[in-house]
């Protein structure tokens, strides 16, 4: 029992490892503790009443009664979730992928230290994440509208006409473009700062053996940073399924094209503030949650198997 | 592994070019420790830097424009009239100068909400990463699995309870709920990691120094830079808080500048509604500035501690 650690032989003080147990197991909880107390205000105290709201009813007669299930039910068979679910769900699997991979290979460029102004680049394609998402939104639909837009500027200048970015069939795309003009910069960031804590005397001994540049970057940087990798690829995939932002300011811009059950989580505002639906909403709420966390889940798996 | 103090004595200090080539072989073509500038990787990356950039541009000279100018003009370069002190003014005059109060309440909601946040996650992160504790793991799965649960799940039920206790349409309906910075968390955790040697912590306990000491003079400095960072980065959250205070708020007495701009676009789609797109885009660029102004500025401080962590290694 003693010999457990050779290492911890700081054994002057004959009681020192079972107080110093002692007071480790305990004291984390006053530095979290604050957090925690909030957490539990903001965050699981709703989450609960919003389990609650989702086992009611609210009828014009008879006023709120138990319904069980009844709402889940209702929602696995409503089409308009179903089509918002889809839509987001292929908005995650282009615009992800394409945001991460300019955020990575921005991020590895900067790192590379062959870039002239480095730090001119890293905190000029960090700036749009400082930019609200009404104002990029608002901005991005100026210009992408025909009033005095750039693309009826370009289509008067050029006697083009090139599609209209409004319009239902690209709106998705033009709502992805605008997202991933918010959102690189961060992840360039996170993956930036995560490569920029690899040990110089990996890279001393990564040069010793001859390693070239690719070689450097496939065998040392990429797996060091996987875990910022899953982390930025949870983060993103999480904020596609809740997108309501960008297509709800959007939505004054382009009323033909997007309707207010764009996606999942306009939907569930639209039912709860404009229909006054507050246990349904809560329901198609839990139902995407538990969707998004089964997602999520699955890409950390994959993400941490990866490598190991 | 161990301070900078046993790297310099191993090698020679701040090693000079002329030493290199006999430390090390001269015809290596690349060396990741030294890597030779490339102009096609700037130009290359430069692509992303127009794109990032290219909104900034179009947004500053829009702002110079009157409501007739933004039409008549090319969106990238600027109208026959410069409109911009005007637009400025108007933008703080119109509607009994709301702008402003606009601005006042988002820095309110700035300094207690992200200030607040802040706080947490320092105190958080550090307990995440320097103690051990029951339940650790739980709280960390907890908050990780909580952030994917849709805003809109907590929102309608945030906002019904908070009607209840009659906190709605007021400004703690909006601080509240930004305390919490989940992602805030995280990186106080992987920072506190990385840049408090338990060696130390035991050192100052050794020596007798409460738990809270032991916090507040050894691990808060050189959690300074991570602090820093976490705070911009609840900063701009807070700052560009829209879909909270949409719920929250419907006196415009109290909206925040993002709830306060969507308000003026919205107004030029309602019938009757005075169309005023050159206060919205002077507004929008009005609101972006204090941020862009805040990371460069802290830019340098924040730089610094990054660099700061890696050479320790």
């Amino acid at each position: 029992m003693t010999t457990l650690q050779p290492t911890a032989a700081a054994g002057p003080r004959p009681a020192g490892p079972p107080t110093r147990r002692a007071r480790r197991s305990w004291t984390g909880w006053g530095f979290i503790g604050p957090f925690v107390l909030v957490f539990a205000l903001v965050f699981l105290a709703p989450l609960a009443y919003s389990v609650y709201l989702s086992l009611f009813r609210t009828q014009l007669i008879g006023g709120t009664r138990f319904v069980g299930l009844e709402n889940y039910q209702q929602a696995l068979q409503d089409g308009q979730f179903w089509d918002g679910v889809l839509r987001v769900g292929l908005f995650l699997l282009v615009q992800v992928p394409i945001m991460l991979g300019i955020a990575l290979l921005v991020a590895l460029a900067i790192d590379s230290g062959r870039l002239y102004g480095k730090d001119f680049f890293r905190i000029s394609v960090f700036l749009p994440y400082a930019v609200p998402a009404v104002v990029a939104t608002l901005m991005w639909g100026f210009m992408y509208g025909p009033r005095f837009g750039l693309v009826g500027d370009i289509n008067d200048a050029f006697g083009v006409t090139l599609p209209d970015p409004l319009s239902s069939g690209l709106i998705l795309a033009s709502i992805g473009n605008i997202v991933t003009w918010e959102f690189v910069g961060y992840n360039m960031l996170i993956f930036y700062a995560a490569l920029r804590v690899i040990p110089q005397s990996l890279y001393e001994a990564a040069e010793i053996d001859g390693a070239g540049q690719w070689r450097v970057i496939a065998s040392i940087k990429l797996p060091a940073i996987r875990g910022a990798l899953v982390i930025a690829t949870i983060f993103s995939v999480i904020g596609s399924f809740q997108l309501f932002n960008e297509p709800a300011i959007l939505q004054k811009l382009a009323p033909n094209a997007i309707t207010t059950d764009y996606t999942p989580n306009y939907y569930t505002y639209s039912l709860s503030f404009s229909g006054q639906q507050h246990n349904y909403s809560a329901t198609v709420a839990i139902v995407m949650g538990v969707i998004t966390m089964v997602v999520a889940y699955v890409v950390q798996l994959r993400g941490m198997r990866k490598g190991a | 592994m161990t301070g900078s103090t046993g790297t310099t004595a191993t090698r020679p200090a701040a090693p000079p070019k002329q030493a290199a080539p006999r430390l090390r072989t001269p015809r290596r073509p690349y060396s990741p420790s030294r890597p030779r500038r490339s102009v096609l990787l700037t130009v290359l990356t430069a692509v992303v830097l127009v794109y990032s950039l290219l909104p900034l541009l179009w947004l500053v000279l829009s702002a110079t424009k009157s409501q007739e100018g933004l039409s008549r003009s090319f969106g990238l370069w600027f109208d026959r009239d410069i409109d911009l002190w005007h637009n400025i003014t108007e933008t703080f005059t119109y509607q009994d100068g709301v702008f402003l109060r606009w601005l006042l309440n988002t820095l309110m909601y700035v300094v207690v909400g992200a200030g607040g946040a802040t706080l947490l996650a320092v105190l958080g992160g550090y307990a995440l990463a320097k103690f051990d504790f029951p339940g650790k793991r739980a709280v960390f799965a907890v908050v990780i699995g909580a952030v994917a649960v849709p805003t809109t799940a907590l929102a309608v039920p945030t906002f019904l309870m908070f009607s209840k206790i009659g906190l709605t349409d007021t400004p703690w309906a909006v601080i509240i709920p930004s305390l919490i910075s989940p992602f805030g968390l995280y990186l106080m955790w992987v920072f506190a990691t990385e840049a408090i040697p338990t060696e130390l912590m035991e050192a100052a306990r050794i020596d007798g120094a409460s738990e809270l000491r032991t916090f507040f003079q050894v691990a808060l400095p050189l959690l300074a830079p991570g602090t820093v960072t976490v705070l911009l980065f609840t900063t701009v959250a807070t700052w560009n808080n829209y879909f909270l205070p949409l719920i929250m708020l419907k006196d415009p007495d109290w909206y925040p500048l993002t709830l306060g701009l969507d308000a003026w676009n919205k107004q030029a789609q309602t019938a009757g509604g005075e169309a005023v797109f050159n206060l919205v885009v002077t507004g929008s660029l009005l609101t972006i500035v204090p941020l862009v102004a805040a990371f460069l500025s802290l830019q340098k401080y924040w730089q610094s501690g990054l660099s700061a962590g890696s050479v320790k290694e």
